[in-house]
């Protein structure tokens, strides 16, 4: 599909989480500058103060943003939604510029006309508001500006935690291999950054009257802007092109890598410490890639060689092949397909079929009796749901799944990462998930999975993806890898997942018992 | 008082009442160093006092020890028969006009809105600003139907320290203070506005300081002339008769700058 029609397709979508975006950006901003014009004000007046706040705003900036949104998730108050997250590191970023340029603002001040004001008899709180503030005003807008810029750049990142916006379109594109969807991310995004530089440009230079004559440079931020608008697009292209040749030499290793969820960790690590032990090869890890497709990516640039797939995704997802129902024929579709497409070989699966997972909360089942999704369609209409980027945009996710059962929600479906939607339905935020049949919850809270009676949703095995390359030259890979067909049970799994998730324990711990207690280790 | 007898006699009856007064002051920075010591002076009603000296004297900061800028770390400045820190600052210095040299007129505001400042702080309404900044620009001699929608930057030096002055006598305060009021300006203009502040001067009748290195200006503009140095008054003199002085440090201060003169005059 085109660009174009995918843009005229979800238009109103696309308006839609442009708008979320832009709110993001304005309650950020509004805070940004309730709190850093004030701290500004103190950093020139009482120089004692510059080094502590110049000096933790600056701390601030240097911690990665997905990094920091980590850190607030597990906040009492701010942590329960994903804007509140988002606008509150946003918030923190947005500050550095704001504070600085309100006091240098305010420095450059010509101290004659502050003597001046003082003299005449003008209170502390008058100098600030009819001499100070409005002299330093086009400094402080060039801050907000720049700030602004930023703002809109960094919020595609506060997708990954629900918080909604442009960035949703960039995950989900990312997770969905589809370059379409990423642009519908990304210029959006990029075309709001420019138009906020703009506009604030010339906000700003309305408001120098007194500097009308006096020609003095324009203000260096002016290319921030740009600057993230062509970054912004930049990274989704790179993302979508995938940046080959990192490789490097790497001889007597094998890169094991792994999607960024905790079950896709502990599959690498297995993996990972079989080749260790049986192969006696070297591994290096490169776990939590961001996506399906970064995987693919990253398997055919050869920066990885190897990590875990499940069969349905490589059918949809990657070989964009309609749907199928039986295990044994997407397997070897598969199978086929990889070898002859990708020069890639698709080892025997693990023995687990990680599928959606329709969840509700156990006490609602009981209560009405349900145990398959066609027994729950009667009721979700007063029911809200939720799902994660990647159900909402594959073509055997969301779509297929309210068409095939004919379900009809209380408003539109949440957006939220992974992580968050089981807290969201115990929370009763939500009361319907997509979550995976392996997820550790399922076996430890009181949730009950609905049966796909209808058995929409496709196979999904976990197999391993080898490079051919790679199985080449290390032919002893192939035994190490299959020795561990069929081990792997859904159950076994989900207690996996359980340990790792909601015990936090040590996946390559986790993975060392799993293969001694299976005679492997 | 010799100069007090070749005025009207409108400000007679405030002779025996000083509006200025030092007692025993003295000025000291945080570092312990020694700006004015021992400082005692007694400003009437009406005159002009000079405050002369070579930069580093302690001029300026004998000046905004009036308008309580500074506090004095001993002794005490009255005005109008008050501690200054007795008064509260802000009235203080609303009662107080000040002019310095670099001016510090509001690059944000017209001439006309940085002439009003005080007057708005005093709660004057539009029109009655209004009427008040034509008035004292044509006092001090620019058009104001020309002037008042400029803006600073848009005024020449000399017009701009004209401005200065008007925006002080905005709410007629009885004192005015003048920090090197003429000296960033060039000889001709600073002659020209010097002239014109003495003709304005001799009708308003305000309590005057300027402090001041030029010695021109002193004899022309004061009543009296107080010579500083190092931080302490050396003498005071009328100002007619200071050209005579043989006071050691006052002639030898004219001396030196009658040595200099053809060249400060062909400048």
């Amino acid at each position: 599909m085109s660009l174009a029609r995918y843009f005229a397709q979800h238009g109103s979508e696309i308006l839609q989480s442009t708008g979320e975006h832009l709110w993001l950006t304005v309650v950020t901003m509004l805070l940004a500058v309730g709190i850093g014009v004030p701290l500004g004000i103190l950093v020139a007046r009482r120089p004692w103060s510059s080094k502590p706040i110049l000096g933790g705003a600056n701390i601030a900036e240097t911690i990665p943003s997905l990094a920091l949104f980590g850190f607030l998730l597990p906040l009492p108050w701010l942590g329960a939604r994903g804007d509140r997250i988002a606008v509150a590191a946003l918030t923190l970023y947005a500050l550095l510029p704001i504070i600085r340029n309100t006091a240098a603002g305010i420095k450059s001040i010509d101290p004659a006309v502050r003597e001046a004001a003082l003299g005449m008899g003008m209170t502390g709180r008058q100098i600030l508001w009819r001499v100070e503030m409005p002299l330093a005003f086009p400094t402080i807008l060039a801050g907000i500006r720049v700030a602004t810029v930023w703002t809109i750049g960094i919020a595609t990142i506060a997708a990954a935690v629900g918080a909604g916006g442009l960035g949703e379109y960039i995950f989900r594109g990312l997770a969905m291999v589809d370059n379409n969807v990423i642009l519908a991310g990304a210029i959006p995004a990029a075309v709001l950054a420019l138009l906020a530089d703009l506009l604030l440009g010339l906000l700003e230079r309305r408001v120098r009257p007194e500097r009308r004559k006096s020609r003095r440079p324009r203000p260096t931020w002016s290319g921030t802007g740009t600057a993230v608008a062509a970054g912004v697009v930049l990274i989704a292209l790179f993302a979508s092109v995938g940046l080959a040749g990192c490789g490097g030499d790497r001889a007597g290793t094998v890169v094991v890598g792994s999607k960024n969820f905790p079950e896709q960790a502990l599959l690498g690590e297995i993996l990972a410490q079989e080749i260790e032990n049986r192969a006696h090869l070297r591994v290096v890890r490169k776990f939590y890639l961001a996506g399906t497709f970064i995987c693919q990516q990253a398997l055919l640039a050869g920066r990885i060689d190897t990590y875990v797939e499940y069969t349905g995704t490589a059918l949809t997802a990657i070989l964009k092949d309609p749907i199928e129902q039986d295990p044994a024929a997407v397997f070897s579709k598969v199978r086929q397909q990889y070898q002859q497409r990708f020069n890639l070989s698709v080892l025997p699966p693990l023995g687990f079929n990680n599928t959606f997972a329709i969840v509700i909360r156990g006490e609602d089942a009981r209560r009405l009796h349900l145990t398959t999704i066609s027994e729950a369609a009667q009721y979700t209409p007063h029911w809200r749901a939720a799902f994660g980027y990647e159900f909402m945009g594959r073509p055997d996710g969301y779509a297929g799944f309210v068409s095939t059962y004919g379900l009809k929600f209380a408003g539109a479906p949440k957006i939220l990462d992974l992580g968050l939607l089981y807290r969201a339905l115990l929370d009763r935020e939500v009361d319907l998930v997509a979550g995976n049949s392996t997820d550790g919850l399922l076996s430890a809270r009181d949730l009950t999975v609905l049966q796909d009676d209808k058995r929409y949703f496709p196979p999904y095995q976990a197999v391993p993806i080898v490079r051919d390359e790679t199985l080449a030259r290390y032919p002893e890979l192939r035994d190490a890898i299959a020795a561990l067909a069929g081990k792997i049970s859904d159950a076994e799994m989900q207690k996996m997942n359980y340990e790792v998730v909601a015990e936090h324990r040590d996946i390559s711990q986790v993975a060392r018992e799993f293969l001694r207690s299976n005679g492997l280790g | 008082m010799t100069s007090s007898s070749d005025r009207s006699g409108a400000s007679a009856n405030s002779i025996s009442k000083p509006v200025i007064e030092f007692r025993g002051v003295e000025y000291r920075l945080a570092d312990g160093s020694q700006l004015l010591a021992n400082f005692h002076l007694a400003i009437e009603s009406g005159e002009t006092m000079v405050l002369l000296g070579r930069s580093g004297a302690g001029k300026t900061t004998a000046l905004k020890l009036i308008n309580r800028l500074l506090e004095p770390t001993a002794g005490q400045v009255f005005v109008e028969g008050r501690g200054t820190l007795e008064w509260d600052p802000i009235a203080l210095r609303r009662h107080i006009g000040y002019v310095i040299q670099e001016t510090g007129l509001f690059p944000h505001y017209t001439v006309e809105e940085n002439i009003g400042v005080t007057p708005r702080l005093e709660g004057w309404d539009r029109a009655r600003i209004r009427h008040r900044a034509e008035e004292l620009l044509a006092l001090v001699g620019l058009d104001p139907r020309a002037y008042l929608e400029r803006y600073p930057h848009e005024l020449s030096g000399g017009q701009r320290q004209r401005v200065g002055l008007a925006r002080a006598l905005a709410a007629d305060p009885p004192v005015l203070l003048m920090d090197e009021p003429f000296g960033a300006l060039d000889p001709l203009t600073r002659v020209e506005v010097r002239q014109e502040f003495k003709q304005l001067q001799s009708r308003l009748q305000k309590t005057v300081v300027i402090v001041t290195h030029d010695i021109a200006e002193a004899v022309d503009l004061g009543t009296r002339i107080a010579l500083l140095e190092a931080g302490e008054i050396r003498s005071v003199h009328a100002a007619g008769k200071f050209l005579q002085s043989d006071e050691p440090l006052a002639a030898a201060y004219v001396a030196q700058i009658r040595a200099l003169q053809p060249e400060g005059e062909a400048s």
